[in-house]
């Protein structure tokens, strides 16, 4: 529907050059002085769309200006015209050369297009209170049988939504009076203080109006409204009994009917929010056992209405705005209830990211942090799995909430298939069950619906929704804990669904996880060593997950010394080192049995480094290091590693094995270099020039400048 | 209370990313308080973050659409047929919320109501605790009276230059931004009103 037409306009409006705009200007003055009619309206429109087309200022002649602004306050003059010329000079602000005031306003209606103008100031000359002043006389002074002032009650709110200070400076009797009489509601009878009258004929009103909530609306358009007015109801209920605690015994003996109804009628789960919101606000005081409803909002809507989108963000709003005022028992029913909530994120995740970003650190908990990362892991699976179970739910009459475009016959099979039912319940299970269960089973028969775009969607969430769980996780985990999400970072890491893009992501946030949880216990090194010895026994691990790979070994390099952690023995050090240096081997040293296997240069020489590491620290393993190192000179020097390594690849790896082996001569300054104590980690250790890092790195470079210089080739 | 309702451009999800997110109509209904600001030209500077905030929400509701599209396999837009007089089945067109954190783009933390017809994105702009169900519906007859009303469906017929319907309609569904319970008769009358005051 935009055409090429509509962007040249838009483009000629962008365009105007200043000359032809007041010659514009002044032509638009004279249709103002003279002539109100069809002329008029269609150079005004013009003359909007050139202010509104750009958001940099254009300055219309003076004369043009205050015509507009007169305009608004003819006695005799089309809404047309008067709707454009305030729609123009709102566009136009904020605008310092303005001159409206309200005074000569004749009509509640020319009041209420001045009032759009004067707010959309910013309040730079106190417009708001002058409006609010203005609008308060006109109602204070009206008459029984005066012009309609229903105009000016949208200008009041607006105004009190502004500046909530400008009622308290006006006596507020008339006001109220007039609110009164909107309402008109059938008055309380008793002498009761305006403000407590007011109070009361809004309780009887929503009583009224939940009361009537359950009869059948004749006309579709008026269920809509329904629904919307329980809502309201509801929520003004909350108000009235926060600023009036006597309110709440009757209030509740209304909504007690209610909390049966919801729930039945398809349309008004809507209505629970604003109820649970309102047991949340009062239960206490009421001594209401509020449970069922918090059950109902985490347990049933969640997986039988995640598709909703609205419903989805409402849920996931309600549990982020009210967090403080959970106790702790809802606070738990919340935690357990994740794998449920998880299911509106995982189908709606562009809106629902920032949200539950926001909404996982109130749900992470040490007893199920482990089910929750694989979860979270998992989540494109699950999305996958709602999406089938929405396909063999649904009849084939209602409009296909899944998409229509993939045909996934196998999928849908194995999800009905009674062998892997254990695996997909557990997947669309409503709350944490204290286990986790391996689907890998599951990755591959759902391969065919990796492609669908909802997948990918959420997947591409996954990243920034492990970051907020890792970075609560850290603050609670213990050191069980941390070794156990250790592990699992690392097991899963081979084990995810094949979504295009989704392992590299992942990858990529698990190795910084790892190393983070390494830095905040050193000792993880050496608790987990058999399952690091068996990761960097297998050349295998290299290519499923380069990445990964590189942090564990730069790990191992790190933590696996006496420092870290006392229990470290000499034995322990030279087994890794024999693991690691078998690999090494095997990627760098050509046999004529086999090819090298792929190997990323990074891979290559944090293997280097870390050898050099642990042997600074065992020194009896310095020789076979720096054999190993030298022979590392011919990389790519022959036909068997140069196909593998890229030249400028093979000569950093050439380079660093030279600094290497010349950094092991040296081994008490290895020793400092490559396994630093703590303090010498301290920036004051490097600010020293006398005890400096710096210090012994420039004498090792220097020294290493003259032995390159000794060596030949 | 609605902060600002507009009307903007909807690319197809699949479509190269040729030509801008247009927004062919904005609406702010009340501004608030500007900060101080010592330097000249502040109000030009306050206009000019207006009209960057209402483009960063318009952008924002169109990557919401396109990639709800996307997930739902609905047929891209320009491939829907729309014959221009039967009624778009607005309960059916891609509709939602999101939220926008304070700061980004406005200063304090608002909800943005979305609906897209067609070649067309209706926001509005929420506070963040606004009744959200009445938002929705209000966005859906809005969206409904401009389309019978400008006969947007009909090619050649554009908005750009009757902004006096758009304000016109506001004036009367959505008065300063207030979001007011209307029920059916009500609508028809204010409707039939609309249409005997104002020409074509």
């Amino acid at each position: 529907m935009f055409s090429a037409g509509e962007e040249s306009l838009l483009h000629q409006a962008r365009e105007i050059q200043d000359e032809e705009l007041q010659r514009f200007c002044s032509r638009v003055s004279k249709l103002l002085q003279e002539d109100l009619g069809p002329a008029t309206v269609d150079a005004l429109q013009r003359l909007f769309l050139i202010i509104s087309a750009t958001k940099y200022v254009r300055r219309l002649e003076k004369t043009c200006v205050d015509l507009l602004q007169a305009t608004l306050s003819l006695p005799t003059c089309s809404e047309q015209v008067q709707v454009l010329c305030a729609a123009i000079l709102r566009e136009m602000s904020p605008s310092d050369s303005l001159t409206l005031s309200c005074d000569h306003t004749q009509t509640p209606h020319q009041l209420s297009l001045v009032a759009s103008v004067l707010l959309a100031q910013g309040d730079r000359r106190e417009e708001v209170r002058r409006v609010s002043q203005h609008v308060f006389t006109v109602l204070e002074s009206r008459q029984p049988e005066g012009p309609n002032l229903r105009p000016l009650l949208p200008v009041l709110s607006r105004v009190m939504g502004l500046a909530p200070g400008t009622l308290q400076e006006e006596d507020k009797s008339e006001l109220e009076g007039s609110t009164l009489s909107v309402l008109s509601a059938a008055s309380a009878g008793r002498q009761l203080l305006p403000q407590e009258r007011l109070r009361e004929v809004a309780f009887q009103y929503c009583k009224r109006l939940i009361e009537q909530s359950n009869r059948r609306a004749l006309r579709k358009g008026d269920s809509d409204l329904q629904k919307a007015c329980l809502v309201e109801a509801v929520r003004v209920l909350d108000v009235l009994c926060r600023q009036d605690p006597s309110f709440l015994y009757r209030s509740l003996s209304c909504l007690k009917a209610l909390r049966g109804q919801l729930g039945q009628d398809p349309g008004s789960e809507r209505a629970l929010l604003p109820l649970a919101q309102f047991f949340l606000n009062h239960g206490a005081a009421a001594a209401v056992d509020s449970e069922a409803i918090y059950q109902h909002l985490f347990t049933r809507l969640p997986s039988e209405r995640f598709y909703s989108p609205m419903l989805a963000f409402e849920v996931t709003r309600f549990c982020r705005n009210n967090l403080p005022l959970f106790d702790p028992q809802l606070l738990g029913l919340l935690k357990l209830s994740f794998p449920n909530l998880f299911k509106l994120l995982a189908w709606n995740s562009p809106p629902l990211t920032a949200e539950f970003v926001a909404l996982l650190p109130a749900l992470v908990d040490a007893s199920t942090a482990v089910e929750m990362l694989h979860s979270l892991l998992d989540l494109p699976c699950l999305t996958a799995a709602l999406d089938l179970h929405l396909r063999s739910s649904q009849t084939p009459s209602e409009r296909p909430l899944w998409d229509p475009s993939l045909r996934t016959p196998g999928s849908l099979e194995a999800f009905r298939d009674p062998q892997l039912q254990p695996l997909f319940h557990y997947l669309l299970r409503t709350k944490a069950s204290g286990s986790t269960e391996r689907l890998v089973p599951l990755y591959q028969l759902l391969q065919p619906m990796a492609g669908c775009a909802r997948v990918a969607q959420c997947a591409q969430a996954v990243p920034t929704l492990l970051q907020a769980f890792f970075s609560t996780v850290t603050q609670v985990a213990d050191g069980a804990l941390t070794n156990q999400l250790a592990l699992l970072v690392l097991e899963r890491s081979d084990a995810l669904y094949h979504v295009p893009q989704y392992q590299a992501h992942v990858h990529r946030v698990l190795s910084s996880q790892f190393l983070a949880l390494c830095k905040q216990k050193p000792s993880l090194v050496l608790e987990l060593a058999r399952e690091l010895l068996e990761l960097v026994g297998s050349v295998s691990n290299i290519q499923s997950r380069a990445g990964m790979f590189t942090c564990v070994v730069w790990a191992i390099g790190e933590y696996l010394s006496v420092t870290c952690d006392r229990r470290c023995t000499v034995e322990l050090i030279n087994k890794f080192f024999e693991a690691l240096e078998a690999l090494l081997f095997e990627v760098t040293q050509s046999r004529p049995s086999a090819d090298l296997p792929w190997c990323p240069p990074q891979v290559v020489t944090v293997l280097m480094t870390t050898l050099t590491k642990l042997a600074s620290r065992s020194q009896d393993l310095i020789p076979r290091v720096s054999l190993f190192l030298s022979k590392m000179r011919t990389l790519g020097q022959n036909p068997a590693t140069s196909s593998v390594y890229r030249e400028e690849d093979a000569e950093a790896i050439r380079t660093r094995a030279t600094e290497l082996r010349a950094l092991l001569r040296m081994p008490s300054v290895a020793q400092f270099v490559l396994s630093p104590s703590a303090e010498v980690c301290q920036p004051r250790y490097h600010r020293d020039t006398n005890t400096a890092l710096p210090l012994a790195l420039r004498t090792v470079s220097r020294l290493v400048e003259r032995e390159a210089g000794l060596l030949p080739g | 209370m609605v902060h600002a309702f507009l009307i903007h451009t909807l690319r197809t999800p699949n479509a190269e990313a040729t030509g801008f997110c247009r927004v062919l109509y904005s609406c702010v209904f009340g501004a608030e308080k500007s900060p101080d600001d010592p330097r000249p030209h502040g109000a030009e500077r306050d206009r000019l973050l207006r009209k960057e905030q209402i483009l960063a929400v318009a952008r924002q509701v169109e990557s919401m659409c396109q990639l709800q599209q996307l997930a739902s396999g609905r047929p891209s837009l320009d491939l829907q047929t729309q014959i221009c007089d039967e009624p778009v089945p607005l309960h059916e067109s891609p509709h939602g919320v999101f939220g926008l954190a304070a700061g980004d783009p406005f200063r304090e933390p608002h909800t943005v109501v979305w609906l897209g017809v067609l070649s067309l994105g209706f926001a509005l702009v929420l506070d963040a605790h606004d009744n959200l169900l009445l938002a929705e519906s209000t966005l859906r007859l809005l969206a409904r009276l401009l389309l019978d009303h400008l006969r947007l469906l009909t090619p050649g017929s554009s908005l750009l230059l009757r902004a006096d319907h758009v304000e016109g309609v506001l004036s009367r569904f959505l008065p300063h931004g207030q979001l007011l319970f209307l029920n059916d008769q009500f609508v028809q009358a204010l409707e039939k009103e609309f249409s005997a005051s104002w020409p074509r």
